[in-house]
């Protein structure tokens, strides 16, 4: 979709990555982004779209501090000239990023680099060329390569959300699956709320969601492809099936079936049908997510007790407790480094959003308050949105919270929005 | 005891209407109260009742719950021509996919006891809403103790 080409960085000499964001004592990083410069007038618009996507996305992401245009002293007018750095230097920027825009017909290229100020030199540069209506994914994808090349990590800025929209009373609440771009624009209708929709999850290659859905029947596991439309069933379980989740290889999706006063774990394989139970206990067993390398699986079960957070082979198995707070704990979800499972925690009237280790240490708890549910990784891991409700009669909010406890924003939906479930990176 | 328990009632009416968050049965009930013909869907829901609620995070059924279930299964007895659905719920203080399972496991509760006294379990489904489908909406424990509940829901095309 987007086409990329690496320039030859003409001032670069080999550049160590900028800053450490692991630091205890971080400090975002002042960044001055000028807006790219239009080629023609007829490309100021997608020019200062660009540079608003890129800005919005590095100020949100918590680690970059974009300073004040107005404070810029030198007016960017040739991309393939070297910045006046010592003009950056004194508004104290550390890092600078130009760039241009051009339109051809139905397509947009853009040239971009990204400048170390202090040095005095180049980190990266790239040409991008796609058609028009993927302008903001192209920004989306700078916006990855500067937080890559700066931070030293994966970025996470060209992905998606899929959530469910919300609307209407809370006895009468109508609810349609949606998707949007990470930072809330491009919102999409995926289902038009006929049907109660809940807890949708992508698939690892982002073509695929997998929710559970009321119909005229037991409310059931689906899959439907986000680009075709196409739907479909996921079994044909005797019962309700809930909470899905794909495996890391996207072959195979894993749910709850409700059978009588239990809830047990089932996977199906996607292509031989074929169905396995994985837990068989006279309890509710619901919430699986597997370890990025399909090795583990956790999942939340009231067999003790209460609802605690348990880890499991990645083919059932015997299964070990690893949540020992005070309360209890439910919808667990491993990160995308597999460093972190992330739940929500009850306790004392209120919820909380928190990760720990998979083997149950380093518990952190990220926000707390009257309901905070869901939690789902960014793909590289650093950010984690969940959803919100204030109590009343009002509805539920995205957020998003650094995985340090830091940074914690709101994700501005058109209404309520609950159950959001972050994408891979889509290139 | 049933004095008071009358008395509840009429006031969880009262206030329910006042909300604005009554369920369309209960409304229909009150308003029909005293003139429902004995074996309709009024009759069921106003005389016999047609909800149960649970303690928090509890599938158990209480003492009231089995009074009113032991009423459901004799009228469903009487009138057996009725298939019926059991609607499980739950309150919004706990996380979706636990109440869905919660709200199946309190379902599963009335069917099972109402198997127990004699009604024919081909006549019963269940479903469970979870959270999903409270009947009162506010943010204290006043609200919440009537969305812990599962409803009988006689299927309209069970009528003759």
């Amino acid at each position: 979709m987007v086409s990329v080409t690496g320039f030859a960085p003409r001032f670069a000499r080999a550049a160590p990555t900028v800053v450490d964001i692991n630091q205890g004592n971080f400090k975002p990083v002042p960044i001055a982004i000028p807006p790219f410069v239009p080629v023609t007038a007829e490309d100021a618009g997608v020019a200062s779209e660009i540079t608003q996507v890129i800005t919005n996305n590095l100020r949100r992401s918590g680690l970059f501090a974009p300073i004040d245009p107005a404070a810029y002293i030198q007016k960017i007018t040739d991309v393939d000239a070297v910045p006046q750095f010592d003009s950056w230097k004194v508004i104290n920027a550390q890092a600078l990023i130009t760039g241009r825009v051009r339109r051809e017909g139905s397509r947009v290229k853009a040239d971009f680099r990204l400048w170390d100020v202090l040095a005095g030199q180049q980190l990266t540069g790239q040409q991008y060329n796609t058609t028009a209506e993927n302008t903001r994914r192209l920004a989306h994808i700078i916006s990855d390569a500067a937080y890559t090349r700066i931070t030293g990590e994966n970025g996470y800025f060209d992905s998606r959300v899929v959530f469910v929209d919300e609307t209407g009373s809370k006895d009468k609440r109508v609810k349609r699956l949606a998707i949007m771009d990470q930072d809330g624009f491009g919102v999409r209708y995926l289902t038009r709320g006929d049907d109660l929709v809940l807890t949708p999850r992508f698939s690892p290659t982002t073509q695929e969601i997998t929710y559970m859905s009321y119909g005229a029947s037991d409310p059931r596991v689906y899959l439907l492809n986000i680009e075709t439309g196409q739907r479909e069933i996921v079994g044909n379980f005797p019962g309700m099936t809930f909470s899905p989740r794909f495996s890391p290889d996207g072959q195979r999706v894993i749910m709850s079936l409700a059978q009588g006063r239990n809830s047990n774990l089932f996977i199906m394989d996607l292509r031989s049908k074929s169905t396995t139970r994985l837990t068989d206990t006279p309890a509710i067993d619901t919430a699986p997510s597997f370890a990025p390398d399909g090795s583990r699986i956790c999942f939340e079960s009231d067999r003790g007790g209460s609802q605690q957070i348990y880890v499991m082979g990645g083919s059932g198995g015997a299964a070990q407790r690893i949540s020992f707070g005070e309360g209890s704990y439910s919808t667990p979800v491993w990160s995308p480094k597999g460093d972190y499972i992330a739940f929500t925690k009850l306790g004392g009237g209120r919820f909380s959003i928190g990760i720990m280790k998979p083997d149950g240490s380093g518990e952190r708890i990220l926000t707390e308050g009257f309901h905070n549910e869901g939690p789902t990784f960014c793909p590289n891991g650093r950010v984690i949105m969940f959803f919100r409700e204030a109590g009343g009669s009002g509805g539920p909010s995205l957020f998003t919270v650094d995985v340090s406890g830091r940074n914690e924003q709101r994700v501005q939906t058109p209404a309520f929005g609950s159950d959001p479930a972050w994408s891979p990176l889509l290139s | 005891m049933i004095l008071g328990r009358a008395k509840f009632v009429v006031f969880l009416l009262a206030s329910l209407a006042v909300a604005g968050c009554a369920s369309k049965q209960i409304e229909e009930g009150a308003g029909l109260a005293g003139s429902a013909a004995p074996g309709s869907p009024q009759d069921f829901v106003v005389n016999v009742g047609d909800r149960v609620f649970f303690e928090t995070d509890q599938t158990e059924l209480t003492a009231q719950g089995r009074s009113t279930l032991d009423k459901q299964a004799q009228w469903l007895q009487q009138y057996n021509r009725y298939a019926f659905t059991i609607q499980g719920h739950a309150d919004e203080r706990g996380t979706r996919e636990y109440n869905i399972a919660l709200g199946a496991r309190r379902a599963q509760s009335v069917r099972e006891y109402l198997a127990a006294r004699g009604v024919a379990p081909t006549r019963m489904r269940t479903i469970s809403y979870g959270k999903e489908r409270p009947v009162a909406v506010c943010d204290d424990i006043s609200c919440w103790s009537q969305n812990r509940r599962a409803v009988t829901v006689l299927n309209a095309g069970g009528q003759s």
